[in-house]
């Protein structure tokens, strides 16, 4: 399952980046050589626009735009027009209110850590998976895309049945020698890593898997250090993947709500994030409140999404 | 911090021909491979096998303990079938959106490009908020869900509506169209065409973006919170019980619960796969 979906990426990607290698940000002219053999079999013949366009097209189109409009356009429009019905006022309330801001801060904050920490091990593994051969890397591989799958719930629970202070298989030795993570922000950090680990490996891979190792090969035969090739050749052919998988795990750490839950212990200004702070107000009858705070957290994620498909259009023209 | 060890080092790569399957390790690359496998399994692996350890050691009483509890019943119950009829929605809704968006050209399709991929970016707590401003008391379509099952399916189905599209969505753009127009062209209809034709390449992203919405349903939380009030027995799913009994340090029953969830999972991934392969077989 996880290989097909990886594969379905790759093959989207190869179409597209025939289709627009002219206009693509991260584009080289070397590359496009490389790809093209492989490619052009590929490509289905451009005579698309003559398709059959029957009363049937616009019954389809209708029926998705007023299921997308009424499922999430609508709804996601609500929450910015409750955010700012009175005004501007909520949403200065919430920006001068000491404890919002500071959850706003430790959310910024956890986001930041865990994804440089996925940036890392997201870009290694990815270069380890697909340049290299070693027993064990298709099960690797497999269990890459798990913590997608896993209930946040449940992510918080593995975490605290291991790393708790009390009872924990590795909490009581952490604790004697002075960390605390369950109930602190280490142990956001964790929860926040976990559920957005994939979501690098899987807009690198297909890069690295399209660009070949060529070039890579080439600098290396002439001599350069395998410092030297990351930095020149391998880090700027796959840069737009990484940037990608960046956003949406920012995106993603940003707004972890379950499995933060309950590992923080919600502890006022110390590990209380901007998506309890959201709960909290809106159970605690501040509705106005929770509205500005989740719009902030809604235009970020909006942001994200915007960005990722102005620079990576699929499998379009 | 470890890209540098993580990065092809040492001279062996070099003399071997470029190869797309891949190298050997080279001692940089196996140093970096085991920092990261390390790291994985101190993240993951291992708090994953705690659940499981966890819901093993207090042996098969747990489980049944756990499943003998009406309301932990009913919510696992509540859980998987909303998670099977929302994953039947997005089957078929999920394949028409990925049909439009591929074979449809009109002015503001990049903005439903956009729209399909808020519920992956948008925080969950703010997916229940947004909800509940359309679909809650003060809706003003009059429509008040909020604290009922049809609830729970609406937050399933938000936050699962782009797996289907973004599986299918790439396989469809590639489809060869020859075969479609040697079809049409001998005579089939457009529904055969498509049944016939199209469906059958198109079966094995539909079944893996289907396997991701019902794994995400299955221990969806944070979009409930607020919206379908976690009554027991009527509106609490599995996750919200693994979640009481975390709060009441029962973290045994918590496990028992974590691993029915995974276990049902399991079961509908191997089904799905099953189904997907005979389909395609059948063609």
């Amino acid at each position: 399952m996880a290989d097909e979906t990886i594969d379905g990426h790759a093959a989207g990607n190869g179409d597209l980046s025939l289709v627009k290698t002219g206009h693509e940000p991260g584009h080289e002219p070397g590359r496009e050589r490389l790809r093209e053999p492989d490619d052009a079999p590929k490509r289905a013949p451009a005579r698309r626009a003559a398709a059959r366009r029957g009363p049937l097209t616009y019954v389809l189109r209708l029926i998705v735009i007023a299921y997308l409009f009424f499922l999430i356009a609508w709804p996601l429009y609500l929450v910015g027009q409750n955010a700012f019905k009175d005004g501007f006022g909520a949403m200065r309330d919430v920006l001068t209110d000491a404890d919002t801001v500071d959850a706003l801060l430790l959310t910024v904050q956890i986001a930041a850590i865990s994804v440089v920490l996925n940036t890392v091990f997201g870009v290694g593994i990815s270069l380890l998976l697909v340049r290299y051969d070693f027993p064990g890397k298709r099960v690797l591989n497999a269990l890459l895309d798990m913590p997608l799958s896993v209930s946040p719930i449940v992510v918080g629970l593995a975490l605290t049945l291991v790393y708790n202070g009390r009872s924990g298989w590795f909490g009581p030795a952490l604790e004697d020698a002075g960390f605390q993570i369950i109930f602190a922000v280490p142990g956001m950090v964790l929860a926040t890593t976990f559920i957005a680990l994939p979501l690098v490996i899987r807009e690198v891979v297909p890069v690295l898997e399209e660009v070949g190792d060529d070039q890579e090969q080439a600098a290396r035969s002439l001599g350069a250090g395998a410092f030297t090739t990351f930095r020149r050749i391998t880090l700027p052919a796959i840069k737009w993947g990484v940037v990608y998988g960046v956003v949406l795990s920012l995106a993603r750490a940003l707004g972890e709500f379950g499995a933060v839950k309950v590992v923080s212990g919600n502890v006022l200004g110390s590990t209380r994030t901007a998506t309890l702070a959201v709960e909290e107000k809106y159970l605690n009858f501040d509705k106005d409140g929770a509205y500005a705070t989740s719009f902030l957290l809604a235009l970020v994620a909006v942001a994200a999404v915007i960005v990722v498909s102005i620079f990576k259009p699929k499998g379009k023209r | 911090m470890t890209s540098t060890t993580l990065t092809p080092a040492g001279r062996s790569a070099r003399k071997r021909r470029p190869a797309r399957t891949g190298h050997p390790l080279t001692r940089g690359s196996a140093i970096g491979l085991g920092v990261a496998t390390m790291w994985f399994s101190l993240l993951v692996l291992i708090p994953l096998a705690a659940v499981a350890a966890t819901a093993a050691g207090s042996g098969w009483d747990s489980f049944s303990r756990a499943l003998s509890n009406d309301a932990t019943a009913s919510a696992i119950r509540l859980t998987v079938l909303m998670a099977l009829a929302v994953t039947a929605v997005n089957v078929v809704m999920g394949t028409l959106i990925a049909w439009v968006l591929v074979r449809d050209r009109f002015p503001g399709q990049r903005v439903i490009e956009v729209v399909i991929d808020v519920p992956f970016a948008l925080p969950t707590i703010v997916a229940g908020l947004v909800l509940l401003s359309l679909y809650g008391p003060t809706s003003p379509l009059g429509v008040d869900v909020a604290g009922t099952r049809l609830s729970v399916f609406l937050a399933f189905l938000f936050v699962t509506t782009p797996f289907v599209v973004r599986s299918v969505q790439p396989v469809l753009a590639e489809l060869d169209r020859d075969a479609e127009e040697a079809a049409a062209s001998l005579g089939a209809s457009r529904f055969t065409v498509f049944r016939r034709i199209i469906l059958p390449s198109l079966i094995p992203a539909i079944a893996a973006g289907a396997t991701l919405s019902f794994a995400r349903a299955v221990g969806e939380y944070g979009s409930l919170v607020l919206l379908s009030g976690n009554l027991p027995m009527r509106t609490e799913v599995a996750s919200v019980r693994i979640l009481s009994s975390i709060e009441n340090d029962n973290p045994d029953n918590a496990a028992a619960v974590a691993v029915i969830l995974l276990a049902i999972s399991l079961v509908v991934i191997v089904v799905v796969d099953v189904l997907q392969r005979r389909m395609v077989r059948r063609g």
